[in-house]
């Protein structure tokens, strides 16, 4: 199993009444102060590197443009320097956009340089990005999809075509293509793609044995999607093995069980925790982005399967002060916990929950986010330092125990199967019925 | 003619295999009208009076809901040249065009491609051109209802805005709104609900007798773009109506009628 750092390398502090009233997209960058970025950026960077020397084998990375809980929205200059200044983990994107910068073929260069400059550590992650992503690069949301798998293709076409040669698509035009830096990695870097259990892109990426990292999202739908997988990947002629599912599971350690949880009561703070639910729906959802249909499947995604009470979400008018009581209550961690958005404990305490979720989807790749909260960097140090003694290497011995081979173990798609009738789920839904 | 023609009705026309709805009603010589960025929004007060003497003919703009989407159509101007083969297959010749706010756009550049194709032009408040002050409320930042209660100056007191938007909408009218926003999108994204070549082009427009509609205090396209359109096409009339927003179909019907008729019979 490949166990890799996460971290959204969030903005703080910031007025937490500011995210209840206006959600975490959206409010004016005149609340940015740059000085806290130039910090809050060297201090990510840092503790990135004492992840490798931790022992974690991957450093996950993601883009965001004026999202207040990540300042990853150059992800690329991110990975290009920790290709200089780390040693040995992957360099993992989850993901880059392609459809956002408008000029794939760029993308295809700054992302070779990466895997040059680090030795062929690079994954490239490819995702469609968010609605808020396509309103703040002025991308057109109507064509998003499209442009992403063209952009896809071209990017995967720049890296093993050899140039120059023309390129006639529909949104992407070009007369000379000819990327004189190319990556290290053949015929080209990893491709992972994270996502939220939308069909179409699971779908997407068994048809073509691209990993598929499911980002915190709910066990039972995310068996389904599994199986989906599955499905289409013998159908493609492969069985599919843990080596082609991720899972990204928050959990906040720390040596005590009362510093955990008061830790984990800061991923609460401005109503952060309910993610893309605190974003108004009007940037969630720019025109055409998807279709009504995924809307409601994306809505639904964010709702407990097991029914039962749910995070505070701003819908209509609402009390800003009143919201802000219910978000920071002990209730509200409990919501997350209960249903496995977020692991809370001390290093020993969080192994057996950790399991059951290795147990149920059978993972090749975990991604172990940190704190998302408003938390000071020498307690960010100390903690993945913590981890790195008294978790990682538990999991590890869990992971060869419970066979969970990784990408890197065995190549995406290399298990051919006779007949497409005789695949086998990764996941186990008898698992998740004993939790 | 008996009242029944003056009641709406529903046909689809194919161009190529292409189905392309329309709703007619009314009797007299035909009035093309051409509905906003939002879609047909039903047959409304205004409608019923100009259909007393005029047969409306108000076509289901390609990918907006009702008539499906074509693959091909990436610009206001290729939606122009597909009305343009509207009208002659349907025999449609100098044909008085009315059209509101993004639909006045489209009729501008069928101007532009073809001035022959209309006897009288009337815009009312016009997207296309962008306004030397202010700038066209983004369509794409909102919810459709917020959007158009953008579009009335005074909504608490306007019954027609009340009886349409009043009430919180049902769902196929908002899967209609969300169908026309995303449609609007794929031609007007960028730039945003104007063609920066438009007014240079509509200098070459003289035959066409032109009267744009505006309501002064328009939220969604300000007023000032009136005066390009005017610097344009040096012989357009302007009705500015005072108290009123971006809809004043809905806001003035009254007077908004009155304007119509008077232009459509000089």
């Amino acid at each position: 199993m490949h166990i890799a750092y996460f971290s959204e390398r969030p903005y703080h502090p910031l007025d937490e009444e500011l995210t209840i009233a206006q959600g975490i997209w959206g409010i004016s960058n005149r609340h940015f102060d740059p000085a806290v970025g130039a910090r809050l950026y060297n201090e990510y960077l840092d503790q990135a590197v004492l992840a490798e020397e931790s022992g974690y084998d991957g450093i996950v990375l993601n883009e965001h443009h004026g999202l207040v809980t990540c300042m990853g929205a150059v992800a690329n200059l991110e990975a290009a320097i920790l290709a200089r200044i780390t040693k040995r983990c992957r360099i993992i994107m989850l993901g880059n956009l392609p459809t956002i910068v408008g000029n794939p073929l760029r993308l295809a260069e700054e992302l070779a340089e990466i895997d040059l400059i680090s030795g062929g550590r690079l994954v490239s992650g490819l995702v469609r990005g968010g609605g808020t992503e396509q309103l703040a690069n002025n991308s057109n949301p109507a064509f998003n999809r499209e442009c992403f798998e063209e952009a896809h293709e071209f990017i995967i076409k720049a890296w093993t075509t050899p140039g120059p040669f023309r390129y006639e698509g529909k949104h992407f035009h070009y007369r000379f293509v000819n990327p004189w830096v190319l990556p290290l990695q053949k015929p080209h870097p990893p491709i992972w793609v994270p996502g939220l259990v939308s069909p179409e892109t699971v779908t997407w990426c068994a048809e073509r044995s691209y990993p598929y990292v499911a980002l915190s999202t709910y066990l039972e739908p995310t068996i389904d999607l599994w199986d989906l997988y599955c499905e289409t990947a013998a159908r493609k002629g492969y069985q599919a093995g843990p080596e082609n599912f991720g899972y990204l599971q928050k959990v906040i350690v720390a040596e005590t069980e009362s510093e955990a949880r008061e830790i984990a009561m800061l991923e609460l703070q401005g109503g952060r925790a309910a993610a893309f639910a605190a974003i108004r729906p009007e940037f969630m959802f720019p025109p055409g982005y998807n279709s009504r249909q995924a809307s409601g499947r994306m809505a639904r995604q964010f709702r407990n399967p097991k029914g039962g009470p749910e995070l505070f979400v701003r819908r209509g008018d609402y009390d800003v002060a009143e919201a802000k009581k219910i978000i920071n209550s002990p209730e509200q961690l409990k919501i997350l916990e209960d249903s496995y958005r977020l692991i809370v404990g001390t290093p020993e305490s969080v192994i057996p929950k950790i399991r059951k979720i290795l147990e149920v989807l059978r993972p090749g790749v975990f991604i172990l986010r940190h704190s998302d909260g408003p938390l000071d960097h020498e307690t960010r140090m100390r903690l993945i330092g913590l981890i790195g003694r008294r978790l990682l290497p538990a999991l590890k011995e869990m992971g060869s125990e419970l066979g969970l081979v990784s990408p890197f173990d065995r190549k995406p798609g290399s298990q051919r199967l006779s007949s497409p009738g005789k695949w086998q789920r990764v996941a186990r839904a008898d698992a998740l019925a004993q939790l | 003619m008996n009242a029944d023609s003056l009641i709406p009705s529903e046909r689809q026309v194919l161009i190529d295999d292409v189905p392309l709805l329309l709703v007619e009603g009314g009797r007299g010589e035909p009035l093309l009208v051409l509905h906003d960025e939002l879609g047909y929004p039903g047959w409304l007060t205004w409608n019923a009076q100009l259909a007393e003497d005029r047969r409306l003919i108000i076509p289901m703009a390609p990918g907006f809901g009702r008539s499906p989407g074509l693959d091909w159509l990436s610009s206001v101007r290729d939606l122009a040249c597909f009305y343009g083969r509207l009208l002659r297959e349907a025999g449609l010749d100098r044909v008085d065009v009315l059209g509101f706010s993004f639909g006045g756009w489209v009729a501008a550049e069928m101007a532009v491609n073809s001035p022959e194709q209309f006897a009288r032009m009337m815009l009312v408040a016009p997207a296309g051109i962008k306004p030397p002050e202010g700038e066209i409320l983004d369509l794409f930042l909102r919810s459709a209802p917020e959007y158009l209660r953008a579009g009335i100056y005074q909504p608490a007191s306007c019954a027609e805005y009340l009886k349409l938007y009043g009430n919180p909408p049902a769902q196929p009218q908002i899967e209609q709104w969300e169908e026309a926003r995303a449609q609007v999108a794929r031609l007007a994204w960028s730039p945003y609900l104007h063609n920066p070549s438009l007014p240079s082009l509509m200098r070459g427009i003289r035959s066409v007798p032109t009267l744009l509609i505006w309501g002064e205090r328009d939220a969604v396209v300000p007023v000032s773009a009136a005066r390009r359109y005017r610097d344009s096409m040096p012989g357009a009339q302007v009705a500015l109506l005072q108290e009123c927003g971006h809809r004043p179909e809905i806001e003035r019907t009254q007077d908004f009628v009155n304007i119509v008729r008077k232009f459509i019979s000089s």
